[in-house]
C-alpha cells in the first residue's frame, strides 16, 4: 500500500507537446507509470513522442480512463489547466508549474474545493510510490520502496533525504512534494492524515521552510492525531525576514514565520527535529531503529 | 516588485482613489515650481523604497516654494537612512511635493493575501499612522478584516463594514465605501500582492484622502502588466541581485564570506543553513533553478566571484532536471573564462552524476569535491576562513 499513487494510476500529461511535458512524460514511463497520453489544446488526434493527444482532459478520461493530471502548462494557462482536470473529474491533480499567479491559484484553489479532485501543487516535484509510479519530475533512480512517508515544500531538498535514506537502505511509502506557493492545494496537515491511516507507512519525514504558518497546522495535527514517529526538518534557519527566498512562500514577514517558531511548535507536538540537513537520514534510522 | 510612493499615488489616482495633489520633482527647481502651482503649505517627501523615512529626515514641510526649494535640496542627494535601509542608507533621486493635509484623523486600510484561507483579505484600522505589526501585537481587537470571495471579489456590504469599522459616517462615510472599493479594484486588476495606505486620513474639511501608499507586485504576474515593470527602480535594489535577475537566477546578497550556489530553493536555504551550522556564514542565497542552462551556470558563477567579500564557494547541485553534467559543463566554460581566483569546493549528486565528475576531473580544475553536503560545507567554510 502507499498514499495518492500506485501501479493502477494512470495519468495522463497537461502540456505533453511543451519541451518539459514531453521530457518527463517519458521519464514517468520509463519508471512504469502507467501514462495514458496528453492533452494539448489544438493539437487533438496527433501524436508526440508515440504519446497520443488530446484536445481535452475529459477525452483522456474518457478514452483511457485516466485518473492523474500531470500538469507543465507554462504559468499563464496552468491556472486553468488545473480546473479544466478538475472538472473533468480526475481525482488527483499535480501540478508541476512554477511561477502562477497567486491571484490565478486564489480562484483555481477555489473552484477544486468545490469538485471532488485534490490539487498537489503548484510548483512542486510531484508524487512517486517508489517502485510503482512516479508522476513528477524526481530523478526516479534514488529511491527505493519502504515504509517511510515524505512530505515536502521542497523539490531537491526531498531528494537529499531521499537520497539519506536510500543510502541507508531506509525505503519510502511515497513521496509528496506540496510545492513552494503560498497557494497550494494540499497541505502538510491533508498528507500527514494519509500518511497516519496508510498501513505500510511507519514513519513520517516532514520538510518545512520559512513563510507562512503550514508547519503551525501540521504541528498542530500531530499531536492530536498522529500516532507514528514523525522527524521534521525546516530549512531557512539563516535566512533574513522580509526577503523572498526563492519559492513565492518562503518569506518572514512581519516577524512570522521563523524556522526557530517553526521548530519548537513541532518539537513541542512531539515530532523529532533535525537541526543539520545533512543529518535527515541518520535522524530518521535512529527513530525507527535501523 | 516596489515601486515608489509617487508611482502608488498616480495609480491610484488613476483609480480613482483620492490622494493629495502633487508631483515628483528630481531638482530642487522642479520642486519650488511645483510648490508655486499648489500654493500654500506643502510636504516633500523622499522617493526611496524604505519606510520610517520621517524620522530619518526624509520629510519635511514647508510653507510656501522658496522653502520647498530648500527642503529638496536638503533631501535630494542624502543618503537616507532608516529602521529599513541598508547601515549606510538610500541616496535619494527624487521628491513627492504634495499639499499638505488638514488631518482629523489617521486610519489604516490595506489589501493582502491570507495564506491560511488562500484569499485576499482587507485590513483596516483606526489606530493609524503606526507600525500594524505594532498595532496587532499590542491591540489585536483594534484590527477589522474582511476576506474577499475568490472569486466574486469584494461585495459591498463588506466595504460598508469596513468603513463603519474605521468610525466613519455621513460625507466621509461614502467616500470611505467608494475608496475601498476602488482601491480593492486596483489591487486585483494589477495583481499587488500588498496595498497598504498608512495612514488613510480623513481631513478637517471631512475629505477621505490617501496620505501615503505602499504597492508591491506580484512578481509571477509581471508578465501580464507590462506597465507595472516598467515602474521598477533598479537603483533601488543590489547591484548584484538585478545583475542575476537579467539571467533569472533567484539571487540574495547577505553579509557572510561563503558563497552558495545550488538547485532548487529548499536546497539552498538548507545549504545556508548547514554553513551557518558549520562555523561560518553565508555570502548569499542562490537558486538556480530546476533547469538551468550552462549559460546561467557561468552567469551565476560570475556574479559569486565578482562579490568582494567572498572568499570560497560552496556549489551543492542535487541533480534532479538539472542534470549534473550539465552543470560541469557551466562550470567549467565559467572557470576557463574567468579565471579560479577563490576555492571552489563541489558536492554534486543525482542525475548524470558520474559522467558530470568524469567531466570536472578530466578538465583538470583544482576542484575540492565533498562526498556529502556536510563535508562541503565544512571544506568551504574552513577554506574561507583561511583565505586572506
Amino acid at each position: 500500500m502507499s498514499i495518492l499513487a500506485d501501479k493502477s494510476t494512470r495519468v495522463v500529461v497537461q502540456g505533453i507537446t511543451g519541451k518539459e511535458g514531453a521530457f518527463h512524460a517519458a521519464r514517468c514511463k520509463e519508471y512504469g507509470t502507467q501514462v495514458v497520453g496528453g492533452v494539448t489544446p489544438g493539437k487533438g488526434g496527433t501524436t508526440h513522442e508515440s504519446f497520443a493527444v488530446w484536445n481535452t482532459v475529459e477525452e483522456a478520461v474518457k478514452k483511457e480512463g485516466a485518473n492523474c493530471a500531470l500538469i507543465f502548462v507554462p504559468p499563464a494557462g496552468a491556472a486553468d489547466a488545473i480546473m479544466e482536470a478538475a472538472a473533468a473529474g480526475v481525482p488527483l491533480v499535480i501540478c508541476i508549474t512554477e511561477g502562477i499567479p497567486v491571484a490565478d491559484m486564489v480562484r483555481a484553489k477555489h473552484f477544486v474545493l468545490g469538485t471532488g479532485s485534490r490539487l498537489i501543487g503548484p510548483n512542486c516535484p510531484g508524487v512517486i510510490t517508489p517502485g510503482q509510479a512516479k508522476i513528477g519530475i524526481m530523478p526516479g533512480h534514488i529511491h527505493k520502496a519502504g515504509d517511510v512517508g515524505v512530505v515536502s515544500r521542497s523539490g531537491t531538498l526531498t531528494y537529499e533525504v531521499v537520497g539519506q535514506l536510500t543510502a541507508r537502505g531506509i525505503g519510502q511509502s511515497t513521496c509528496v512534494g506540496i510545492g513552494g506557493d503560498p497557494v497550494n492545494g494540499t497541505s502538510f496537515v491533508d498528507v500527514l492524515r494519509l500518511f497516519s491511516e496508510d498501513a505500510a507507512t511507519r514513519a513520517i519525514m516532514m520538510i518545512g521552510e520559512i513563510g507562512g504558518t503550514a508547519e503551525e497546522d501540521a504541528a498542530a495535527f500531530i499531536k492530536a492525531h498522529v500516532k507514528k514517529p514523525v522527524v521534521a526538518f525546516i530549512c531557512g534557519q539563516t535566512a533574513p525576514p522580509g526577503r523572498r527566498m526563492g519559492h513565492a512562500g518562503a518569506i518572514i514577514a512581519g516577524g512570522k514565520g521563523t524556522a526557530a517558531e517553526k521548530m519548537k511548535v513541532l518539537q513541542t507536538a512531539g515530532a523529532t527535529l533535525v537541526k543539520s540537513p545533512a543529518d535527515m537520514g541518520a535522524t530518521v534510522a535512529k527513530v525507527i531503529g535501523k | 516588485m516596489k515601486i515608489h510612493e509617487y508611482q502608488a499615488k498616480l495609480l491610484l489616482r488613476e483609480f480613482g482613489v483620492p490622494v493629495p495633489d502633487g508631483d515628483v520633482a528630481d531638482t530642487p527647481a522642479k520642486a519650488k515650481q511645483i510648490a508655486q502651482q499648489l500654493s500654500g503649505k506643502v510636504v516633500v517627501k523622499a522617493q526611496v523604497h524604505a519606510g520610517g523615512r520621517g524620522k530619518g529626515g526624509g520629510i519635511k514641510i514647508a510653507d510656501g516654494p522658496e522653502a520647498a526649494e530648500t527642503a529638496a535640496k536638503q533631501i535630494l542627494g542624502m543618503k537616507l537612512k532608516t529602521p529599513q535601509t541598508p547601515p549606510e542608507g538610500i541616496l535619494v533621486r527624487s521628491v513627492w511635493v504634495e499639499r499638505a493635509s488638514d488631518i482629523a484623523r489617521e486610519l489604516y486600510l490595506s489589501m493582502t493575501l491570507d495564506r491560511a484561507r488562500s484569499t485576499h483579505v482587507v485590513m483596516a484600522s483606526e489606530a493609524g499612522g503606526m507600525e500594524i505589526e505594532e498595532v496587532a501585537a499590542r491591540t489585536p481587537e483594534k484590527i477589522i478584516r474582511e476576506w474577499a470571495h475568490p472569486a466574486l471579489g469584494l461585495a459591498d456590504f463588506q466595504a460598508r463594514r469596513l468603513a463603519f469599522g474605521l468610525g466613519l459616517s455621513g460625507e466621509p462615510f461614502k467616500q470611505g465605501v467608494g475608496l475601498i472599493r476602488n482601491l480593492f479594484r486596483l489591487y486585483l486588476a494589477k495583481d499587488c500582492s500588498l496595498v497598504e495606505v498608512n495612514p488613510l486620513v480623513v481631513t478637517k474639511d471631512g475629505r477621505v484622502l490617501a496620505l501615503d501608499a505602499k504597492l508591491n507586485f506580484d512578481d509571477n504576474a509581471l508578465f501580464r502588466h507590462k506597465e507595472v515593470a516598467e515602474l521598477r527602480d533598479v537603483n533601488e535594489e543590489d547591484p548584484l541581485d538585478v545583475e542575476a535577475s537579467k539571467y533569472n537566477l533567484n539571487y540574495i546578497k547577505l553579509e557572510g564570506n561563503v558563497a552558495c550556489m545550488v538547485n532548487g530553493a529548499g536546497l539552498a536555504m538548507a545549504t545556508m543553513d548547514i554553513v551557518k551550522l558549520s562555523g561560518g556564514e553565508p555570502a548569499n542565497f542562490l537558486d538556480v533553478g530546476g533547469s538551468a542552462s550552462p549559460e546561467q551556470i557561468e552567469n551565476a558563477f560570475r556574479i559569486l566571484s565578482s562579490d568582494p567579500s567572498v572568499k570560497a564557494i560552496f556549489i551543492n547541485v542535487f541533480g534532479g532536471i538539472l542534470r549534473v553534467d550539465r552543470l560541469a559543463e557551466g562550470i567549467i566554460a565559467a572557470v576557463r573564462k574567468l579565471g579560479l581566483k577563490l576555492p571552489v569546493v563541489l558536492r554534486a549528486e543525482g542525475t548524470n552524476v558520474e559522467q558530470g565528475k568524469k567531466m570536472l576531473a578530466d578538465s583538470g580544475l583544482p576542484l575540492i569535491m565533498a562526498a556529502d553536503m556536510a563535508e562541503g560545507a565544512k571544506k568551504a567554510v574552513e577554506l574561507a576562513r583561511k583565505s586572506p
